[in-house]
């Protein structure tokens, strides 16, 4: 007997229906709203950063295609999904903008394939890959990973040309000291560290306001919290992400920051310059919104934020390296699966506790 | 349990971590380099050995009841010999090995070996079991050990003059020369990774090897009809 056949056209409605997937999908969106944040960098700090970006995306393209080759899957469909460009992306946004370029290498390689490939491809690997990817790189090269220039707009004088650019890639900058400077958090560390407060070491070198727009040295993404805000709350917008991580990270961090400060003012820095530092943007918005390394339901997301949040301030304000979104994101992927344990979503048709609702009707009593 | 099928059992196809996926935390711990992991596996080679050999001599006089005691106490007093001879003729290896050679009496390999083969075979059957056992486990050993220490510092068997002597000095390569360092794979997690990687490597041969088989018995079947 051979199974029934469905005769014209398939039923328009029922439980398998499903809308066509829209023609940009969520990942295309999330790499179009970090591409303003990404130009600006390239502007800032000038051809250098479009080298290393390109060299990011092309080996976490390059990595992900071969894997996937080496696995016996289709290359195509699962290439053009968007996610290796965005592992890339945001790796290539937590590096210095200057560094050379097998860090973009050795970087693109392990995100992708230690970070994603080893576990399945998409949607099965439990930390985060390009956060993988840049704490491989900042704990085996501390050097090279903290290597912060001071922004040296395109076209303006200190920019370096087209070809200082590929030398400073390729070739490596000749002496490192002379165009570096401490961003925010490395000077306030010190400040403190060294016995003194932190209101000298921050007080007019970095106001506020060139945080939020980016004029100051960091991590190529990390400069421009303004633009990376507004990428996010664009994804929010277009329902990609939800509000509850990014409100709970950097809620979090704005409390325990603002408590602290108020306890003693000269030790601890204030929440306004955490909230400002790109890195936490990029990490509430982007990284920590991960739909495949974050808790499943809305209260786990929001306990998930919380935690990292937590991590990021106790990391940054307490620990040994100037800044820990990355630290504290893996450290809360960690955590997830027991997050989703406990945390679950209530069954359809049941309460909380997994009894049947009382509809009134049950049974006809 | 033919000769032929003990040495590779022991070598490959059984193979202590490979396999069995026992012994890891020396494995991970002390793999930094392939000098290292060879100072390691024999050391351990040795006292997979001698107590192979005491286990199979006694295994008629000890009572089921008692036997993990008394393997632990036999292993034990192994590890103690191989630690104090050690400490006197690669002094430097011995502290750089430090703990992890007083802790081989807990290295899982050796007792399951006690138990599941020497304790039930003859003494010459135990005996080549606990050195192929070893040779394998000292081959993971260099391998891993090697692969951490090529792609983690750009040297090959560096200290190797340490455990072996100067005759061997010339084992010491510098394959990477003024190589920065990759020091995720010094540290633990490189082991991890590495470990898998070369796991993987593992089954890819096994597979190459078992479709060969196949593709043999198919063409032997045919010229058979």
């Amino acid at each position: 007997m051979s199974a029934p056949r469905l005769e014209g056209r398939p039923p328009q409605a029922g439980p398998h229906t499903h809308a066509p997937r829209p023609r940009l999908g969520d990942m295309a969106l999330v790499n179009i709203a970090l591409l303003p944040a990404a130009l600006w960098a390239v502007y800032l700090f000038g051809w250098p950063a479009l080298n290393l970006l390109l060299v990011t995306l092309a080996t976490a393209l390059l990595a992900e295609a071969a894997s996937l080759w080496l696995a016996g899957k289709p290359v195509r469909p699962h290439l053009s999904d968007g996610s290796a460009l965005l592992t890339g992306l945001i790796l290539a946004l937590s590096l210095p903008p200057w560094a050379p370029w097998w860090i973009g290498v050795v970087g693109g390689l392990f995100a992708v394939v230690v970070g994603k490939q080893i576990f399945g491809g998409l949607g099965q690997n439990i930390f985060n890959p390009a956060m993988l990817g840049r704490t491989a790189l900042l704990v085996s090269f501390p050097l090279e990973m903290t290597a912060w220039v001071t922004p040296r707009p395109l076209f303006t004088e200190h920019a370096p040309s087209f070809v200082e650019g590929l030398r400073i890639t390729f070739v490596g900058l000749p002496d490192l000291d002379a165009v570096t400077s401490a961003t925010l958090l490395d000077t306030a560390k010190t400040a403190v560290d060294q016995g003194g407060t932190i209101h000298g070491a921050t007080g007019e070198l970095f106001a506020g306001i060139h945080a939020f727009t980016g004029l100051t040295g960091g991590s190529m993404g990390e400069t421009s919290a303004l633009l990376l805000a507004l990428g996010g709350l664009f994804l929010i917008w277009r329902g990609v992400i939800g509000w509850q991580v990014p409100a709970a990270v950097l809620g979090a961090v704005a409390l325990l920051a603002t408590v602290f400060h108020l306890i003693d003012p000269d030790r601890y820095l204030h929440a306004g310059h955490h909230l400002l530092s790109g890195a936490l943007v990029l990490c509430a918005f982007f990284i920590a919104t991960d739909p495949v390394t974050s808790p499943a339901t809305r209260l786990g997301r929001i306990l998930f934020g919380v935690g990292v949040g937590v991590l990021v301030w106790v990391i940054r304000t307490f620990g040994g390296y100037p800044d820990g979104n990355a630290f504290a994101i893996l450290l809360m992927n960690a955590l997830v699966p027991l997050i989703d344990h406990y945390v679950r979503p209530r069954i359809y048709g049941r309460d909380r506790r997994g009894a049947p609702l009382d509809t009134g009707k049950e049974g006809g009593r | 349990m033919n000769y032929r099928r003990i040495a590779s059992d022991g070598f490959w196809n059984n193979n202590v971590v490979f396999s069995q996926m026992l012994a890891l935390c020396p494995l991970l711990a002390v793999t930094g380099t392939a000098t290292n992991g060879l100072g390691m596996g024999i050391a351990t080679l040795v006292v997979m050995v001698v107590s192979l050999l005491v286990v199979s001599l006694i295994r008629d006089l000890i009572t089921p009841e008692v036997r993990i005691p008394v393997f632990i106490l036999l292993i034990a007093a192994t590890v103690t010999l191989v630690d104090m001879a050690m400490n006197a003729y690669t002094h430097e290896l011995y502290q750089v090995l430090g703990l992890f050679i007083p802790l081989i009496v807990t290295n899982c390999a050796i007792l399951g070996r006690a138990e599941a083969f020497a304790s039930r075979q003859p003494v010459a059957k135990a005996l080549f079991d606990g050195l192929m056992m070893g040779i394998g486990f000292t081959f993971v050993l260099v391998v891993l050990g090697a692969v951490r220490e090529i792609s983690g510092s750009g040297t090959l068997f560096a200290d190797a003059s340490l455990l072996l002597g100067d005759a061997f000095g010339f084992l010491e390569v510098t394959l990477i020369p003024d190589y920065r360092g990759f020091l995720l794979m010094i540290l633990p997690p490189g082991a991890f990774i590495a470990l898998g990687f070369i796991l993987a490597a593992k089954r890819l041969i096994d597979d190459g090897i078992e479709r060969r088989r196949e593709r043999r018995a198919a063409a032997v079947q045919e010229g058979a009809a």
